[in-house]
């Protein structure tokens, strides 16, 4: 994992320090409301429906034990007592007060950590495939890139004051788990013709109110080129995208507008003359950054263990089946740790699970840990010797629910219960959802789906690119659950398409039964996915059945 | 009155007198050396064989959100122009350093954000040189080679 350098760890203190002073200044009123706002917005702190919210920097989804517990101290003095993890592979708290908000950022740069461009207009949080450096796929670890990117964008000085905000992801696998495709640029890393390894960039990706499948701007990117490139599309960005309407102010709007090949020809002109004066990256920095995602020392321990739980507990053997993933080492397991229990709001997280998970982590996953755009944690790195015993630490901290990748592993914005974007809840639905699958036994069956929840167009639950996806708005004073069918978020990324007319809250629940069912009777066998059979019949036979209730009225 | 913000302090405006050009009138033709106002959407390529003749180049800063004059200024650096680089307008004393590291000389505020955020809030912030995560990323040329001298 990469350790702060003294360098890091005073300009985190710097920054806690100023805007403990940007605070007073705002009391004073040195500073205007509206000044003040991008400042904390820049600090991470937002402000929501009931109170402030503070969104917590997780550098690429990746914190060790010692962090995940000062996490968990943090909900316990300053929150009520839990966090809730988010699609960004951040942490955010719901309640804190205004006033106390220096003393958290403090307690975070304690441990290496901070709220630093977490929101406002400017390069947010990078993101990257939260198996990197553990999983089989992999062509190499995106973490050195995510976090060269992550010093490189931390105040930079020209990008701070940008048209929107502007999201980065990076994925090291052929596999996409980092939803780079909807990311205002998106790194593939792919191997070149002499076997190095580069990048396919992507841009122009997002989703939100106008979702768009980011396109491929530079097939193939030398890493060494990685930064001059990058700030000539920033810099293109910065001098060229929308400031008119906040709504057509990310460059996914200026890449449709401007064109893709003339869009290109500026970035590369801007490229050409950024690189000419380019001294490159200072070589013992880089070789800093790569040593610190060495993997760890993987010994070869006998997994027999794991082999006889596996036989002789059921319960076992199916959390097993859909939480545990292929680990790039035979004698190793991916864990990843369910937020989402049913009936539970997905991501959240309380301060003992916190910490629950920080000891296993410590005692059998080489203390990493990482947090997953899906909302879920990981533990990438256990022998399967220790998995047994990291199933039982779960299931006494209840999060041992096994439903990754299935119906009730939703993501969900956290709606009108917290957000005063939201048109609608999320949360309860999604609850809704994972109860009833529950109560009809069906998840097992049913198998792989992927449903995402927005509570509003801004689409943060990323319902657009969910297999089945769910956007809740605001008709007349009523709530109305639209719901999209076929979208995609991995390597073959696609935008769901709107199955028809929105349902009220309570009819939702049964089109969705009436939609899965329809899904169990035509599929060709049970290995035959949701998506699969989607893209193989499309929507037709499924939109029926949502909407047969209503051709039964009509007639 | 407009006041000149720079490193140590505020000052009053040596320009006051001087009527700045517009691009326009740059390109009809005007008597060096000129103070020219380059507007965020005018493209500064078109002024780099200007660049000698002129002593200083005004970016205005209508709101302080919008940060295109950050990426003009270090534009205008990277083309080779190294006269006076003024930001003009809404500057916030926050935004200090990402002005002078993106290229600016000085900022030219009004009186009534003078008066609110006071020269000791603006020489908090003079300090930029103090550096940030991008200058300490590059390679600097003959940095290896110290140990070598001798």
């Amino acid at each position: 994992m990469y350790r702060y350098s003294e360098f890091d760890e005073s300009f985190v203190r710097t920054r806690v320090k100023e805007f403990r002073g940007q605070v007073e200044r705002r009391i004073s009123g040195a500073l205007t409301e509206e000044e003040f706002k991008p400042l904390r917005l820049k600090n991470g702190l937002y402000l929501q429906l009931h109170a402030y919210m503070l969104r917590v920097a997780i550098p690429y989804g990746t914190l060790d034990g010692r962090q995940m517990r000062q996490l968990a101290m943090i909900a316990e003095s300053w929150d009520k007592g839990y966090g809730h993890f988010t699609t960004r592979q951040n942490i955010q708290y719901n309640w804190p007060r205004l006033a106390e908000v220096p003393d958290i950022l403090d307690a975070l740069a304690d441990v290496s950590m901070h709220a630093i461009q977490t929101s406002g207009n400017c390069i947010r949080n990078v993101t990257a495939d939260h198996f990197s450096g553990a999983s089989a796929d992999e062509i190499e670890d995106p973490r050195p890139t995510a976090e060269l990117l992550r010093q490189w964008s931390t105040d930079h000085p020209e990008f701070q004051y940008l048209p929107r905000k502007f999201k980065i992801a990076v994925t090291g696998s052929p596999n996409d788990r980092a939803v780079t495709r909807a990311h205002d640029i998106g790194l593939r890393m792919v191997p070149g013709e002499a076997g190095e390894v580069g990048y396919e960039v992507l841009v122009g990706g997002g989703l939100g109110r106008t979702p768009m499948i980011g396109k491929v701007v530079r097939e193939f990117l030398p890493k060494e080129d990685l930064l001059p490139y990058i700030e000539a599309i920033l810099r293109v960005y910065n001098l060229f995208g929308r400031r008119d309407n906040k709504y057509k102010a990310r460059i996914k709007i200026l890449v449709h507008e401007t064109g893709l090949d003339e869009l290109k020809a500026r970035i590369e002109a801007e490229f050409k003359a950024r690189k000419a004066l380019f001294p490159g990256v200072d070589p013992e920095l880089q070789a800093k950054i790569e040593s610190s995602f060495a993997p760890p020392k993987f010994d070869r321990q006998p997994a027999s263990a794991y082999y006889k739980r596996l036989v002789t507990d059921a319960a076992f053997r199916t959390w097993s089946q859909t939480n545990v993933a292929p680990h790039k080492v035979g004698e190793y397991g991916i864990v990843t740790v369910s937020l989402k229990p049913v009936g539970g709001t997905p991501g959240d997280a309380t301060a003992d699970q916190m910490r629950a998970v920080a000891g296993l982590a410590e005692k059998f996953g080489h203390d990493e840990i990482r947090v997953s755009h899906e909302q879920n944690l990981i533990l990438p790195h256990v022998r399967k010797a220790d998995i047994p015993a990291v199933y039982d630490g779960l299931l006494a901290a209840s999060l041992a629910t096994a439903n990754i990748g299935l119906v009730s592993d939703i993501i969900a914005c956290p709606g009108m219960d917290y957000c005063a974007l939201a048109t609608a809840r999320s949360i309860p639905i999604a609850q809704e959802i994972a109860k009833r699958f529950d109560e009809l036994a069906l998840e097992k069956e049913i198998g792989p789906l992927k449903i995402k929840i927005s509570g509003c167009i801004n689409a943060c639950g990323h319902h657009h690119v969910g297999h089945i996806g769910i956007l809740g708005l605001d008709r007349a004073g009523v709530e109305n659950y639209q719901v999209t069918l076929g979208g995609d978020a991995t390597e073959n990324a696609a935008i769901g398409t709107r199955a028809g007319p929105g349902f009220s809250a309570e009819a939702l629940m049964p089109a969705l039964e009436r939609l899965i069912d329809s899904y169990l009777d035509v599929r060709e066998s049970p290995d035959e996915t949701f998506i699969e059979a989607f893209r193989r019949l499309g929507p037709a036979p499924f939109t029926a059945a949502m909407y047969s209730d209503r051709a039964r009225r009509a007639a | 009155m407009t006041i000149i913000v720079k490193d140590d302090g505020f000052h009053q405006d040596d320009l006051s007198e001087t009527e700045f050009k517009s691009l326009g009138e740059l390109f009809e033709g005007v008597e060096a050396p000129i103070c020219l106002h380059l507007e965020t959407d005018e493209d500064p390529t078109a002024i780099q064989i200007y660049f000698p003749w002129l002593q200083m180049i005004r970016i205005p800063f209508q709101d302080f959100t919008d940060g295109t004059g950050f990426s003009l200024a270090s534009r205008l650096r990277q083309l080779g122009y190294d006269g006076r680089l003024r930001a003009s307008g809404h500057v916030i004393s926050d935004q200090y350093p990402q002005a002078r590291r993106s290229g600016f000389d000085e900022v030219a505020i009004e009186e009534s954000l003078a008066a609110r955020q006071t020269e000791d809030q603006w020489l908090a912030k003079s300090n930029w040189r103090f550096g940030g995560y991008q200058e300490r990323l590059l390679r600097t040329p003959g940095k290896g080679s110290e140990i070598d001298i001798n």
